[in-house]
Order: structure tokens, then sequence, then C-alpha cells
């Protein structure tokens, strides 16, 4: 799957700015990315639900706007809301899709069968749908996306709104799918979840790619082990985050509301060193958290830098004023 | 979750040049039987178009009947053409409401990314409701005959008034269908649906003769397409006409008007219904 300088245009909103992506047949690819950070987007390009206004997309070799019919017989889409039918029973959703994806009555009813079980929904085949649990919807869905054997199979936000036992039963069946050849293109909030499945990571935010990369190597760019200090007052942000200077090679983020500065720390670090020197500096840190990257810290670090050296700019301008106002 | 599945008989290895008609049959088909599947689970929606027209026919078969006067006819044989038409109008109800809720719902997303012909899923809609009007219309003349209507013609009127029937019902569905693409939600077909049938049917001959009403309204029931569709249901099955009040053309030769209307609501409303699901479901 190829894409090149994909946008799309919303009247004046640009949902989606000169997206590239080059994915490998057996590969996970996982579009990182807040809400409304174009991922739905990208996915419906790409899935031929919408029309890109700029750049091209081609998938398992075909366009998907020339071709687009074609696309549709190769790939499996599995949207974030549930796209089954309410009305009627599990069993015949997936035979209905049968038939449309051209399998005779015979084959269709077999694959559905086939596919009740893997899915650990045959108990509930005769059930109708709208009477499903979320988790038991979002299994029944999939199911149709695997109905045709797809060659690359997208699903937007799999696992929002699933426990954790339903989460990881996906997690292992996309592994099995991806392990005999599938090619898979996920889109999440969690880089938890980029991180366990995804070969390929990409960053979206407001609509543009702003990394790319193995799981690994956006991990070693933030700094997975994370420290956040918060202080009483704004005045000592500044302050902090000289201190933490001294035990990182990254550029400290800021949260001006939490009155927090968090920081990638270096490997070995110690917590006890840390507090020492930071109380030496006289600096009244209230509160201190060590904890694993999240996608915040991908965001803060990567999207926003600007806007925290900013602050922190504008932080050490008010403390030399207010200082200086002292002094006078 | 782990069960391998077994080695994918691809479905599209040998079918690319196969006839393009048959696969758009056998699509609709599809789309047909989810509709009826529909129907089984939620046997309700039948309602309306049986026990909502019967009821229709008691009230007027026997509370305000008596008090309508057919000059030199029998009220009950009147009335029959009259609750016919009014019945199919309102199924344009039906494929509005289907359609909108689809629409509005996950499953069109499901419909739309697998390689399917668009109008497949339209005419899988209209294959389901042509099946309630015909039940529709089944239920009318049998309770018709009940109450005491009678045809007065010939087998070739009789089939020809069943074929009108059957025609005029399709241009409801269409119509009935570009109201579904249009609305947002399915709850707004009730208040279009009744906003244009309403008026249309009781403001023409379907249940009172127009001579009895005021000048103005005289007018617009003699132009109304209902009025000519009625009287030209009536004049096939030979029913009690009253007398034209206006003349204009189309109520001068009812049944040829009834067909020449049906024949260009058709052409409207079809390819308009196809143009408009297509932007409806395109982003």
């Amino acid at each position: 799957m190829v894409a090149h300088g994909l946008g799309k245009r919303f009247g004046d909103l640009w949902a989606l700015r000169d997206l590239d992506l080059d994915v490998a047949p057996g590969t996970v690819l996982g579009l990182l990315g807040h809400n409304g950070a174009g991922k739905t987007t990208a996915i419906r390009i790409l899935t031929t639900l919408s029309e890109p206004t700029t750049g091209t997309a081609s998938v398992a070799g075909l366009d998907v706007v020339g071709q687009a019919a074609a696309v549709r017989r190769r790939i499996g889409v599995a949207s974030q809301q549930a796209t089954v039918d309410g009305l009627m029973s599990a069993r015949l959703n997936l035979e209905m899709v049968g038939r449309l994806h051209r399998l005779g009555k015979g084959e269709a009813r077999r694959r559905a069968d086939e596919l009740l079980e893997r899915l650990d929904l045959t108990d509930a085949g005769s059930r109708l749908v709208k009477t499903f649990s979320g988790g038991m919807r979002r299994r029944l869905d999939l199911a149709a996306c695997l109905v045709s054997a797809p060659e690359v199979l997208f699903l937007d936000e799999p696992t929002t709104g699933l426990d954790p036992r339903s989460r990881n039963d996906l997690w292992e069946m996309l592994r099995s799918l991806v392990r005999d050849g599938t090619t898979v293109i996920l889109t999440t909030q969690y880089l938890e979840e980029a991180d366990r499945l995804a070969d390929d990571i990409v960053v979206l935010d407001h609509g543009v790619s702003v990394a790319h990369g193995t799981p690994t190597e956006l991990k070693a760019q933030i700094g997975n082990d994370r420290l956040d200090v918060k202080v009483v007052h704004a005045d000592q942000l500044p302050m902090a985050a000289d201190v933490l200077r001294g035990y990182s090679s990254k550029a400290p983020s800021f949260d001006e509301d939490l009155l927090t500065v968090s920081i990638a720390l270096n490997d070995g670090t110690r917590l006890i060193d840390v507090v020492r020197t930071l109380d030496d500096a006289g600096v009244d840190a209230v509160d201190m958290n060590r904890r694993e990257a999240t996608l915040d810290d991908v965001f803060l670090t990567l999207t926003a830098p600007k806007r925290g050296s900013e602050f922190a700019q504008s932080v050490v301008d008010e403390s030399t004023t207010s200082t200086e106002s002292v002094s006078v | 979750m782990t069960v391998a599945l077994s080695p994918n008989a691809h479905p599209y290895d040998h079918d690319d040049s196969s006839n393009s008609v048959s696969r758009l049959f056998a699509e609709t088909m599809v789309f047909t039987r989810r509709n009826l599947e529909h129907i089984r689970q939620i046997p309700e929606k039948l309602l309306d178009v049986t026990v909502q027209p019967l009821m229709f026919v008691l009230l007027f078969a026997f509370v305000f009947g008596g008090a309508i006067d057919v000059q030199g006819g029998n009220y009950r044989e009147y009335l029959i053409g009259g609750i016919l038409i009014q019945s199919l109008s309102f199924g344009m109800m039906g494929p509005a409401t289907a359609i909108a809720t689809d629409l509005n719902e996950g499953v069109i997303d499901r419909f739309r990314s697998l390689p399917v012909s668009r109008s497949a899923y339209l005419l899988g809609h209209y294959l389901a409701e042509i099946a309630g009007m015909v039940l529709s219309i089944i239920v009318l003349l049998g309770a018709g005959l009940i109450v005491g209507w009678r045809t007065h013609t010939d087998i070739f009127h009789i089939g020809e008034a069943i074929l009108l029937l059957l025609v005029f019902a399709s241009a409801m569905i269409w119509v009935g269908t570009i109201i579904g693409i249009l609305v947002r939600s399915p709850d707004a077909v009730m208040g279009v649906g009744f906003v244009i049938v309403f008026p249309l049917t009781f403001l023409s001959s379907a249940f009172v003769p127009i001579g009895t009403m005021p000048n103005v309204l005289q007018w617009f029931a003699s132009c109304n397409p209902v009025t000519v569709f009625v009287a030209a249901v009536r004049e096939l099955f030979g029913n009690p006409l009253t007398p034209v009040t206006k003349h204009v053309w189309p109520l001068d030769h009812p049944v040829l008007a009834a067909w020449l209307y049906s024949v260009a609501i058709l052409a409207i409303t079809v390819p308009v219904a196809l143009r408009r699901y297509r932007i409806r479901t395109t982003d």
C-alpha cells in the first residue's frame, strides 16, 4: 500500500495534508493520533469511502480512485462505528456480506459459520445483532471484514470501547492474521497499542504527519522513561526545568495548567539524585511521577516543542521582570 | 480465536467478465432479502400497508359514507378507488424511513466498502417495498369485496387498473426513496410525508365528490394528479364517477393522463434518486 501527498479538505479545513505512506505486504502500520488528527480521514480515503482532494494512493497496486471497485474486493474495513445490521442475526449479516462478495449460497453459509466460531460468536450466531454488547458487535464487524479473506485489513480504532480481555483477544487475532500474510493498517489513540502491534507508526497531528518510524525509534526519539515534576507556582517551572536538563539529553515539555515539567530521563538516572538536586536548587516540588511515555508525551514533544519553549521564555521574562520590580 | 481459516477460495478469480446485469440482479436480491428479513423481525412494519388502509375502509364505508352522496352511485364502490390511491401514496413513507434509517447508521459504510453496485442497494429497497404494496392492494380489494365493492368492466380493464396501481405504487416508492435520501434523520420522514401526502390525497376526489367543495378547492382538486389517478382507477373498474366541475385536460382523459403522469414521475424520480444517493454517499 502506497500513498503520496494525500490530502483532504472539508470546506476551509484540511482534515489531512500531504500524507505519504509506504506499507510492505504482511506488515502492520499504526496511525497514531488524537481525535480529529486525520486518522479516520486517511482510512476513509484508503478504503475508497472518501475521495482525496490532493495526492494519490494505491492498495495492492490498484488506485483507490480509478480502480475503487477492484480495491474494494481486496480489502476489509472495520469502521469506528460497527457497521453491521442490527435487525438481522449475526449469521445472516455475515452471509449477506459473503453473498455481496460473490460467494455462492453454501459457501457464504460455511464461511459465516467458520468466522462465527473463530470470533467466539457461535452461540450468539442466530441472535439479533441489536441485542449484542459493544464488544460482540466489534467482533462481528471484524468477522464481516474477514469474509472475503482480504489482502489488506483497515481497522479504525479497533479496541476503543473493548474490555481488556476482548482487547487482548483482538490483538492476538490480528497477530495471527499478520502471520498468515495479511497487511494491517490500524488507527489508535494509544501508544501502547501501536507499540504492541505495529511494525511502523505514523504520528498524525491536526492532519499532518509529525513523526514516522518503528515503535523503538519513536520511543528513543521522545525518551521512554519519563519524569513529571509538579511545582507550587509557575515561577518555579523554569528553575525545575534547568535542574531536570541535567538528567536528560532532551528538551523538557511544560503543562501550564498542571504546573508540571515533563522530561525524558537518561538511562540509569536515580530518582533520589533528582530529588536532592531539586531541593538544593530551592525548587518546591510538590509531586513527582516516573512513568513510561504516553501518546501525550509524543505530542508534547513532537508537535509542540515551539509552544513549550515560547512558554518557558515567557515565564523567564515574567520572573525577571518581577525580580527587577522588587529590587527597585 | 486462533482456529485457522480455510484456504481462501478467492471469489473473484473468474467473474470480471461475467454479465453485469446478472450481477446487478444477484446483488439486488441480496438487498431485497435483507429488507424482507427486517419485516420478518419486525412484522409491525406492515401495519401501515395493511391495517391502516383497512381502518380507512371501515371509517369511510360505515362512519362518513352515509353522509356522502355520490349522485347515482354506491359510495362503497366509489370509495375503493380513492382509498387504493391514498394508501399507495402513503406507501412512500416506507422506503423513505428505511433509507433514512440506513443512511444514519454505520451499515451503509459496510455496503459502500463492498464491491457492490450502488443502484443494487436502492433496487433492493424498491423490490421489498413493492412486495408490501402488492399486499396492500390485495388487502384493500379483499376488504372492498366484503363491504360491497364490485367491478363492472371486463378482465382487460380490471387488469389495466391493477397494472396502473402497480406502476403508481412504483412511482410513489421512488418519490419516497428521494425523500429518504434527502432528509437528515428518519424522524423527519413522518413530517415531510404528511405535509405532502395529506393535502394531496384529501384535497382530491378520493373520498368526496369535488362538486361539494368551495370554488377555489374545486380548482385545486381538479388539477391535483391524485384526482386523476383515482378517476382512472374508478373508470377502469367501472365504479361511479362524480361529475367533472372544472374541465382540465387530464381530468377529462383520466386513464391516459394517469399513465402519462406515472411515466413522467418515474422518468424523473429514478435518475434523481440514483444521483442523490451517489452524492449523499460520497465524501
